[in-house]
């Protein structure tokens, strides 16, 4: 062979990953259609709860000095947490779950198939699952009123975005894991990252030191960069936070690639 | 001479502390077929998993097919049907869509794996399940259809884990059967079983690992000569008294052994041994003369029966 792969990938991919994925799609197609639509119904309801009904008595909040109604101040975070969870669940839950009870990796690797093939498959899964969230989400937004420029289209990109990002992190973070509890970890740190990361109310109510370490965190950055994109309110940091996205990006392949002997091989 | 299929110098599996493999060497020609006879945990499915490398081994050298198993994975499994010892069907599709999906896991073009996903189901019996859920097949219908996916690459070589464990009597011989059909058509067959008659039926040659260790190697008529006699005399005196007995039965046959239940007597020929029992003036309750079987070759070899 005059195959030139890097030394760290020998073994590991086969240039497969169109089957992992066609497997994807034809389970989706035979027997999931109920959980993607619970996935998509989940951020309609807060939405419908939260912004419908608290945006009755709250009015509009102010963004970048535009005043904005609640519930379109809140639906683009709806849609960055709703690509954060689904992309989170695939791949940590579901990769988990798949690996260790379903054993649907152990058959897979007992085909001429590498881990990379399916791992690679497993997130471009997810992606789109997201992709079919996000665009539902955005017909209900729009039939709302609720995007303020044309600019919301690309919300629908931004939020793929999103959930590669936290789905390539997912997948690696995966591979430290040895029991289910060890995923309550993960949702330990998800749960305050929803709520506090500019979801519901601007995050100058924190103090400084506060505001920065939300900052720091991804989905905020997220959440921000989808509002942007919804309400037309441009602002330099949009360029941080798609900086943001492409470092957590590279920064998590690289990563979940280097732990997937951990993950698959044992 | 033609190359090896597959070929192990010191090949070593430790996890931790733990050494689930420890050293062992064999060498498995073109068209053989190759048992590792073992209790459980004896380091059987360990071994498989590194041939499949699924498992990366911790120590030592292992080829499959002239490639190093660590660095080529997909590679090689791209010539490997493999059989696990728990059934892994892919749950959330139907029978025919199993094997269908499986084959364009290797990459084989959609034509040829419709065709062969057919062929597969008349080899498994299964054609009038085609469109059945996975989980409403019996156990031996599973393992049909889980060998029958591991056809659909039409390997060299299988890997067979356990492939029997679990089924009833007559499930067994019909995938016995296809096994030898297998074998017959030149494949090259690797398996584990703990069952001696299963590795009497379908093995050339085989090992039997004990604790990560090869302990013997041979075909299974030449392991029963060299660590048998060709004839066993089981005796049983009753629970309690059988410990007593086997004192006062020193001196006949090559070897006694006391197992909790019965005592067998190593003889080369049964009857004459009974005989001399009965010449003792000890009245056994029931006594049975069988032929020697690969559990005696592991009882003498480990001091220990294989299924406890």
């Amino acid at each position: 062979m005059t195959d030139v792969r890097p030394r760290m990938l020998a073994g590991l991919y086969a240039r497969n990953t169109r089957s992992v994925v066609a497997r994807g799609m034809r389970v989706i197609a035979r027997n999931n259609w109920l959980i993607i639509v619970t996935g998509f119904f989940e951020p309609v309801f807060y939405l419908f709860s939260m912004g419908v009904g608290l945006g009755a008595l709250i009015g509009s909040v102010q963004y970048h000095g535009v005043d904005v109604p609640y519930a379109a101040y809140i639906a683009p975070a709806l849609m960055a947490v709703s690509a954060m969870n689904g992309a989170v669940y695939d791949s940590t839950m579901n990769v988990f779950f798949k690996m260790h009870y379903a054993k649907l990796y152990q058959g897979m690797l007992s085909t001429s198939l590498g881990p990379l093939d399916i791992a690679l498959g497993e997130i471009i899964l997810a992606l789109f699952r997201g992709l079919l969230y996000a665009s539902g989400f955005m017909v209900v937004t729009t039939l709302m009123g609720l995007n303020l420029a044309w600019t919301a289209i690309f919300a629908i990109p931004a939020a793929l975005i999103i959930a590669f990002g936290f789905a390539a992190f997912g997948m690696a973070i995966t591979s430290f894991m040895k029991t289910f509890q060890h995923l309550d970890f993960v949702f330990f740190i998800m749960m305050p990252m929803f709520l506090l990361s500019a979801t519901f109310f601007p995050i100058d109510v924190y103090p400084e030191p506060l505001q920065w370490v939300i900052m720091a965190m991804p989905l905020w950055h997220g959440v921000d960069m989808i509002r942007m994109l919804t309400t037309g309110i441009f602002e330099q940091a949009m360029i941080y936070h798609l900086l943001y996205f492409v470092i957590m990006i590279v920064v998590g392949v690289f990563f979940a690639t280097r732990r997937l002997k951990a993950l698959f091989l044992r | 001479m033609q190359q090896l299929h597959i070929e192990a110098n010191q090949l070593t599996k430790r996890y931790g502390s733990f050494t689930a493999v420890d050293g062992i060497d064999f060498e498995i020609a073109p068209g053989e077929s190759f048992g590792f006879l073992g209790p459980n945990g004896a380091g059987k499915s360990t071994t498989m998993r590194m041939i499949a490398a699924t498992s990366l081994r911790s120590s030592g050298s292992l080829d499959v097919l002239g490639l190093d198993a660590n660095d080529n994975g997909p590679a090689i499994r791209a010539q490997l049907g493999i059989v696990p010892q728990a059934d892994n069907l892919d749950e959330e599709l139907r029978v025919w869509d199993n094997l269908f999906v499986y084959g364009r896991y290797f990459g084989l073009p959609r034509k040829v794996v419709r065709q062969r996903a057919d062929a597969l189901l008349d080899f498994a019996q299964l054609q009038q399940k085609r469109q059945a859920r996975v989980d409403a097949l019996s156990g031996g219908m599973k393992r049909r259809l889980t060998i029958a996916r591991a056809l659909m690459n039409e390997p060299k070589i299988m890997l067979l884990d356990e492939p029997t464990t679990g089924l009833d009597p007559q499930a067994r011989h019909v995938l016995w059967d296809r096994l030898f059909r297998l074998k017959d058509s030149g494949t090259t067959l690797v398996l584990t079983t703990h069952y001696m008659d299963e590795a009497e039926q379908l093995c050339d040659r085989l090992v039997v690992v004990d604790e990560g260790k090869i302990v013997a190697e041979g075909s299974p008529k030449e392991l029963i000569r060299t660590y048998s006699t060709r004839e066993v005399l089981e005796v049983r005196f009753g629970t309690a008294k059988n410990e007593e007995a086997a004192g006062r039965l020193a001196g006949i046959g090559d070897r006694i052994e006391v197992l909790p239940d019965r005592l067998l007597v190593y003889d080369d020929n049964g009857e004459q041994a009974l005989t001399a029992v009965g010449e003792r003036g000890l009245h056994p309750v029931t006594s049975l003369v069988r032929r020697a079987s690969l559990e005696d070759v592991f009882l003498r070899l480990t001091g220990r029966s294989l299924i406890e």
